[in-house]
């Protein structure tokens, strides 16, 4: 099952990366969110597979009883998601802000910041 | 967006959908739920609300400014991890009070309330970021 | 509660947590409190800096205490919920941490001091002191915080506030440089986070002294090579360096200044922080075999960097090259490895903070004064503001390494570091870029305060006002700097203590794990 999801791991990052390579800020924006994602379930891999089975000790006893499925990695890809979802919202307004005020989603013509052909510093007195 | 049928249910959609995010909330004690997802499905009450009604009821709905609530939420969580101090016990150790209320036992914990904390950190953020949308579309 | 019964301490910290362990979380704790406060009232701007500033003094307070604790008593370590480590989080301060973590906060203050008078209402409702505070608070989490996963949900935590920061008045320039900003660095630390998973992947923990005590029995077999390149680009993106540094000259000119000054001094050495955190204590093995690629990385940082600074003509971008040039000279120790080179890497970044942050603030006081950024309008500055010209000299001769300020000394300890290893191409190119940053802050000087005043008016003949706390900011940061120059031994002493924990990490380790825990 490793074997299977490492392979989706894989697409995953090759789409993302596919995508970033993109000069529509849209597209970079969905590329990352699918980045997110893919860190999300190498982390839920490497965690190594259980099949369902909680990690809750019952009542009676200290220890669980069998193998359970290991929570770490569930409560890291939560935190993970977590993150990047509240940044991904605010990436989002941005965009969407930085769209409407530069009147363009392309990052060629997104120069305000650093102008084409600015001026060399005064060279001398 | 704003048809009639849409405009009449909204509000009893927003309301179902807060009570049932609490429900969510406090559920996560022990069970699938808790603060974040909780915050979310408020959230997205309040973003059906917006998208229904127009952004200023619903800022008038949540009386305070949704980055307040964050703030108060933020405020919550911390003070449940500072309150190890007393204590003396490392920052975040879960605290536990048994209380009565009205005859059933109730467990209070800091965990509880650093969740809730998180609730209102979600539900407040959230929701600004999809007001403010909704203001720059409508607007 | 069955918990009576069950014998605890097998799974939990047993022992009472004095007052004193409390100064560990200060620095994190204390700036989310008032940041909390902060943002609930946010519309009463009146009283936000002088909170702000007490918060922040508060913490500078406690993590004063924090280092003090740290040198008398070694690493110190508090385990959140009582778990014990590697179950818990564990925030382990030792002096590199403790140390970066004090700097910080004291340029934080200082900021906070500057935006009294810089950040109007505006400002202020849009968050600015919340934000500074919250900023803060994921800084010195990086810094203080033991545990690898942690550390990503502090760099989240810092980022988010300082997409906000970055943004405050949102301009056009803003949004352009923002957007840059904020998606280069999510991909960063995206970056991080898959290494991280890799990280697990191979140790199954997260704990960083228990993946250095791990490391070892792992060399043969786990791929620690991969994750410590992983690593390199992932902080080596955070912390700008060559060739992944864009999103810095892109974005470090368009916010406020007091927020370019924070940024400035205090997000790229967190990278640095990160990098001398993993790859010299975590893959001391793997950076050894990586130190040809790293120096390579730190001479086009450091040569690159200060080019680009002289080919601008707008003071703020001149800095923010400058900035990049500094992480180059400090990525040159990470380089060297040795306890000299990283003495003088953490020394730098001492400096840095101080020097950079001071740099930017500068730069506001001579827009205050001049009206303009740009060097093609000011002029004229010595004759009107004689202490602005002291300030000027005194910081340039810092950012240049030049004698009495504070960038003489690391500078000195890289050079013979880099001698010793039998680099010499290593010391000529911190050499050269001390030349070459001379060159690019000289002709600041000269054209903006040594020449006449220029005959173009500055756009705008009203923003001309007083400096505010300029002044005062700018003698709170010189005076370390100043000291750091003429009296470098105490802190060149902090910084070996630093760099020897990194090398030897058993005190670190033996903080977290203590020897009677050890079975």
């Amino acid at each position: 099952m490793e074997v299977a999801l490492s392979f989706v791991v894989g697409v995953f990052f090759a789409v993302a990366i596919y995508l970033m390579l993109s000069k529509h800020i849209i597209r970079i924006l969905l590329g990352v969110s699918i980045f997110g994602n893919a860190v999300n379930l190498s982390i839920f891999t490497a965690g190594r597979l259980t099949r369902e089975v909680p990690p809750i000790i019952p009542e009676a006893l200290q220890t669980p009883e069998v193998a359970t499925a290991n929570p770490l990695p569930q409560a890291l890809v939560l935190t993970a998601i977590v993150i990047s979802f509240s940044l991904f919202a605010f990436l989002l307004v941005l965009a969407f802000r930085a769209y409407q005020e530069l009147g363009t989603d392309d990052t060629d013509g997104m120069r305000v910041a650093e102008p084409e052909g600015e001026p060399m510093p005064p060279l001398g007195y | 967006m704003r048809t009639l049928i849409f405009r009449t249910v909204a509000p009893y959609l927003t309301s179902l959908m807060v009570l049932f995010s609490v429900f969510v909330l406090l559920r996560g004690h022990n069970e699938p739920g808790g603060g974040f997802i909780g915050g979310l499905i408020a959230a997205s009450a309040f973003a059906i609300y917006g998208v229904a009604c127009g952004v200023s009821p619903v800022r008038r709905s949540l009386y305070f400014h949704p980055m307040a609530i964050s703030g108060f939420g933020l405020l919550v969580a911390a003070i449940s991890g500072w309150l190890s101090v007393v204590f003396n016990v490392p920052f975040m150790t879960g605290l536990w009070i048994k209380v009565s209320v009205l005859g059933v036992p109730v467990d209070l914990s800091t965990v509880l309330f650093f969740d809730i904390g998180v609730y209102l950190v979600v539900l407040g953020s959230i929701t600004s970021v999809a007001l403010a949308l909704e203001e720059r579309e409508h607007g | 509660m069955a918990a009576e019964s069950i014998d605890i301490s097998n799974a939990m910290v047993t022992q009472p947590t004095t007052l004193g362990d409390w100064m560990l979380v200060a620095p994190v704790g204390v700036p989310i409190l008032f940041g909390a406060i902060l943002l609930m009232v946010r519309h009463e701007t009146r009283l936000h800096a002088s909170v702000a500033i007490a918060g922040l003094l508060l913490t500078l307070g406690a993590n004063a205490a924090l280092l003090l604790q740290v040198l008398a008593d070694g690493p110190q370590v508090m385990t959140m919920g009582r778990w014990l480590p590697p179950f818990g989080i564990s925030f382990t301060a030792d002096v590199l941490g403790a140390s970066l973590s004090f700097v910080a906060m004291l340029v934080a203050s200082v900021c906070a001091l500057y935006a009294m008078k810089d950040i109007g209402t505006t400002g202020r409702r849009y968050g600015f002191y919340p934000f500074v505070m919250l900023l803060m608070a994921g800084v010195g989490g990086s810094f203080l915080t033991g545990d690898i996963f942690n550390l990503y949900v502090w760099f989240e935590v810092f980022l988010i506030s300082s997409f906000g920061l970055l943004i405050l008045g949102s301009t056009e320039r803003q949004l352009d440089g923002a957007t840059k900003y904020a998606i280069l660095n999510l991909v960063g630390t995206t970056l991080f986070l898959t290494a991280t998973a890799y990280l697990y992947g191979t140790f199954g923990t997260l704990n960083m002294a228990d993946i250095a005590r791990k490391a070892e029995a792992m060399r043969e077999t786990g791929p620690l090579m991969t994750l410590a390149v992983l690593y390199l680009l992932a902080f080596g993106m955070k912390a700008a360096a060559f060739p992944v540094n864009f999103w810095l000259p892109a974005s470090y000119h368009t916010p406020r200044i007091v927020t370019a000054a924070l940024f400035g001094g205090v997000l790229t050495k967190v990278g640095v922080y990160a990098l001398l955190r993993v790859l010299v204590m975590l893959f001391p093995v793997e950076r050894a075999e990586l130190s040809g690629v790293i120096a390579w990385v730190a001479a086009g940082t450091m040569v690159l960097g200060i080019m680009g600074a002289i080919a601008q003509s707008d003071i703020r971008r001149v800095l923010g090259f400058v900035v990049i040039s500094g992480v180059g000279v400090m990525l040159a120790g990470l380089a060297l490895g040795t306890e000299t080179g990283l003495t003088g890497t953490i020394l730098y970044a001492f400096h840095s903070v101080l020097a950079m942050t001071a740099l930017y603030l500068l730069a506001g006081v001579m827009k205050g004064l001049g009206g303009s950024y740009s060097l093609h309008e000011l002029g004229g500055l010595y004759r009107s503001y004689p202490a602005m010209g002291a300030f000027a000299l005194v910081l340039m001769l810092a950012a240049a390494g030049l004698p009495p300020a504070s960038g003489l000394w690391p500078k000195v300890l890289l050079v013979r570091a880099s001698l010793e290893a039998g680099w010499p191409w290593l010391s000529f190119a911190i050499l050269l870029t001390g030349l070459l940053t001379t060159i690019a802050l000289g002709r600041v000087y000269i054209l903006a305060i040594w020449r006449d005043r220029q005959e173009v008016a500055p756009a705008g003949e009203a923003a001309i006002g007083r400096p505010g706390f300029g002044y005062t900011s700018l003698v709170l940061l010189c005076v370390p700097i100043i000291l750091l120059g003429v009296y470098p031994e105490p802190f060149i002493r902090v910084a070996a203590a630093a760099a020897g924990g990194l090398l030897d990490s058993s005190s670190y380790i033996g903080a977290v794990f203590p020897v009677e825990a050890v079975q």
